[in-house]
């Protein structure tokens, strides 16, 4: 085991731990923000910089500071490793610069934008973000592309964080989509526009931690905090059948993976269990998902919903389920 | 002053042919390493003669090779960096235009020292035209037997591959280098691993400069403790300069280190002095990526000493009044120079260049050249000038790879040293 202190917290960790997963380990706010490290996707992480950190002690055997800030997903813990996050300064001021940076090119309309309310991008502006802006240059702008019937690609909300490429690549059994072109022109598309038609395609919304991607069957029908996020499952060969049903009334408006405080789906789900089972009778109702109380999804109080009932989240009038 | 041992045959005629090459001594190292020399023995000598990594950073040969993975029992690679796109720099183009078998020699010995059976040459894709001469170099080697299998009589064999890049500056960046090698796109590397475990394929690789590896072969030939005798303190041997800009002269140079930038610039041995009899306003002397200085911060160093052609005299006052020898890439304006258009010119080319992997890099070059384009054409406000510093910073040092670093120092050097320069752009 190793040692690690973040923050003045000391944790042991396991050899190959990462400092945001010791961080995570922690929890609280210690935890750095990560817009594209995913843990259930190799090789994620490493390039959008939000999570970097100060080393301000290498090890118990080379104490020396590490010069540069590190990208806290992809440096792994040394033994006797000593780490600032909120402590430092220099990270916050790095991050600003890394929120910002993310921030000049994007579009900003949260407000037509089915992301709102559960947008990585969203939080890490409100935590770092400045209220200003200093562009004065138009923003960046693709032309719209068709990506197939299930999801709608927006490119100029996306932040370039590889999550999607990676969970095609690692969940379907074949890529029709990468990244193209370089720098600033970079962007996300099919190859020579094939749809993206594939089992497990539809968890590249779920990976996605802003509204570039989203679920066509659900666009626009309802902002996500007017929804009561409940567990549900059902026997499904394809995936482990466990997914929450984003509900109105005993209308299911969409279905989504189960995310974790760290906004990481705990499983994969397949995509007729998104996209074609929205009817009630189709899931087992378990209960309320539970959601961090920061977020404005939490506001319509769905909790307080007994296990086996369904809120009207207007009227607040709770009626027994069938 | 200075001793060429790199292009000291470069005016002989044929000298790109295995015969001529041979006839004026060419190979001899090759065979002396490979008869005389154990693996390690060679490497001995690398380590002794001081060579630094020629490519930019100007790490020390000889230890990054002992950092080679050798407990795996993965083969290991050599590659050889010859994807030169750096703005200024075309040294290396020169050296495998002209001395390919120079090159083939060094790759031989170093593969050697190493432990390695398959070596590959990485070039820039707009190097076509090099690809036929160093195939041609290669195939003559083999017939000779200096490649292929068991040189010289040897157990030692050998295959070199020359591999065509698709044109972009972001693949002489190591580890984006051997994805690009790969097959893949072009994306630095998260690190570490460093290539040294995990290189090629996965395997513990070396990645070294042409100019780096070509320089082997003299210091086989010379002896480790006979070339770290050349140059100055820690800056060991020789240095190809490639010199442009607005000078009498331009062209490939090869100085001992130590020699002062004031003779380089106005010696009629190596640049011949500014063009039309102006005045020196500025120089960039390691290649586009490392700061600019102006006049009397190139010629002397802020504490008045005479600056010399050194890794260490170049860097001396950091980044305060200092810059780097780079890749030598030695770029020289005159005093009707625009300094700003300069700057917006080589962001527009990191804007270009940048994978796009990284917030910092992709976002923040794109910014910058867009804000000097601003300023170039007359559009420019006051507080641009601090905004660009700010953007710089916020570049610097957090990202992926060095191109962040390399498109930053540019643009916060010419404000630091130009800024008059600025903003009489943004008032008139
Ligand atoms: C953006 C970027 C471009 C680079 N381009 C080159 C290049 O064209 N040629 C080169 O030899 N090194 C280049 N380098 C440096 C290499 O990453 C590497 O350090 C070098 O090949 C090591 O060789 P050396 O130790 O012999 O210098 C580049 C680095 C960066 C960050
Ligand atoms: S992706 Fe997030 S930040 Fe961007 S418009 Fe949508 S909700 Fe707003
Ligand atoms: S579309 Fe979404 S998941 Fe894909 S790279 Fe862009 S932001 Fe990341
Ligand atoms: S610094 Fe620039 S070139 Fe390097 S990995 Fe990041 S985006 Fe790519
Ligand atoms: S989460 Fe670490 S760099 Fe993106």
């Amino acid at each position: 085991m190793l040692k690690v202190i973040i923050d003045n917290i000391e944790i042991q960790v396991e050899e190959g731990t990462t400092i945001l997963q010791a961080a995570r380990m922690i929890g609280g706010k210690v935890v750095p923000p990560a817009m594209c490290y995913y843990s259930k996707l190799k090789d994620s992480g490493g390039k959008c910089r939000s999570c970097l950190v100060k080393v301000v002690k290498g090890s118990a055997k080379d104490p020396r500071p590490v010069p540069k800030l590190v990208a806290s997903c992809s440096t792994p813990v040394q033994d006797g490793m000593v780490v600032e996050n909120t402590l430092s300064a220099e990270v916050q001021e790095a991050r600003k610069g890394v929120v910002e940076m993310l921030l000049i090119n994007h579009p900003l309309d949260c407000p037509v934008c089915d992301q709102a309310g559960e947008c990585d991008l969203q939080d890490l502006s409100f935590g770092f973000g400045m209220e200003e802006t200093e562009t004065i240059e138009p923003r960046r702008e693709y032309p719209g592309i068709d990506i197939g019937p299930l999801i709608k690609l927006n490119m100029n909300r996306c932040i370039h964080c590889y999550r999607c490429v990676l969970a095609a690549e690692q969940l379907t059994k074949k890529r029709a989509h990468g990244m193209l072109y370089r720098g600033d022109t970079m962007e996300i598309s099919t190859f020579i526009q094939t749809a993206i038609d594939n089992d497990f395609s539809g968890n590249m919304i779920d990976v996605c931690p802003v509204g570039a991607l989203t679920d066509r069957t659900f666009r626009f029908r309802s902002r996500v905090w007017f929804l009561n996020p409940m567990d549900a499952r059902r026997e499904c060969g394809k995936c482990s059948g466990k997914v929450v049903a984003w509900m109105f009334g005993k209308e299911i408006y969409r279905i989504t993976g189960r995310k974790d405080q760290f906004g990481e789906v705990e499983e994969f789900i397949c995509n007729e269990c998104r996209f074609e089972k929205k009817d009630i009778n189709d899931w087992v109702i378990e209960g309320p998902r539970k959601i961090k109380r920061q977020s404005v999804i939490s506001s319509n109080h769905y909790e307080q919903m007994k296990k086996g009932s369904i809120i009207h989240p207007i009227e607040g009038t709770t009626e027994p389920q069938e | 002053m200075g001793r060429a041992i790199l292009l000291d045959k470069v005016n002989i005629p044929g000298i790109q042919t295995f015969e001529v090459y041979r006839a004026h001594g060419g190979y001899t190292s090759a065979a002396k390493g490979l008869r005389e020399m154990t693996p390690a023995q060679v490497q001995q000598e690398v380590i002794k003669s001081g060579l630094r990594g020629r490519g930019g950073a100007g790490f020390p040969t000889g230890l990054k090779w002992s950092f080679l993975d050798r407990k795996s029992d993965k083969p290991r690679y050599l590659v050889c960096n010859a994807d030169e796109s750096e703005p200024g720099t075309f040294k290396d183009r020169y050296l495998m235009e002209h001395l390919p078998h120079l090159l083939i020699e060094g790759l031989t010995l170093s593969s050697y020292a190493l432990g390695v059976k398959t070596c590959y040459i990485y070039i820039r894709g707009e190097f076509r035209y090099l690809v036929g001469i160093l195939e041609n170099a290669i195939r003559e080697a083999k017939k000779n037997n200096y490649l292929g299998e068991k040189i010289l009589g040897t157990d030692f064999s050998l295959e070199i591959y020359v591999h065509p890049g698709a044109g972009a500056y972001i693949c002489g960046e190591e580890t984006a280098l051997l994805e690009s090698l790969e097959g893949k796109r072009g994306n630095p590397r998260i690190k570490p691993p460093f290539p040294a475990y995990k290189g090629l394929y996965n395997c513990p690789t070396v990645v070294n400069n042409v100019e780096t590896l070509a320089t082997v072969g003299p210091v086989i030939t010379m002896g480790g403790d006979a070339y770290a005798k050349l140059g100055m303190g820690k800056s060991t041997g020789t240095k190809l300069m490639s010199a442009c800009g607005n000078i009498n002269k331009p062209g490939v140079y090869e100085v001992e280190l130590g020699l002062p930038v004031e003779e380089f610039i106005y010696s009629d041995e190596y640049c011949g002095g500014i063009k039309n009899g102006r005045m020196l306003k500025a120089v960039i002397p390691g290649g586009s990526s490392v700061p600019i200085l102006p006049a009397d911060l190139i010629l002397n160093t802020a504490r008045g000493d005479s600056r010399l052609l050194t890794y260490e005299s170049l860097a001396e006052g950091g980044f305060e009044s200092g810059s780097m020898l780079g890749s030598g890439g030695f770029i020289v304006y005159d005093e009707d120079a625009c300094i700003v258009r300069n700057t917006w010119n080589l962001t527009r080319f990191y804007r270009h260049e940048s994978c796009g992997q990284c917030s910092p890099c992709r976002e923040g070059t794109g910014w910058m050249e867009k804000v000097l384009y601003r300023i170039e054409h007359g559009k420019g406000r006051m507080s641009d000038i601090d905004l660009l510093v700010r953007v710089a910073k916020n570049i610097e040092g957090n990202t992926i790879c060095p191109l962040g670093d390399a498109a930053a120092w540019p643009v916060a050097s010419a404000i630091r040293h130009f800024r008059k320069e600025f903003e009489e752009h943004i008032k008139c």
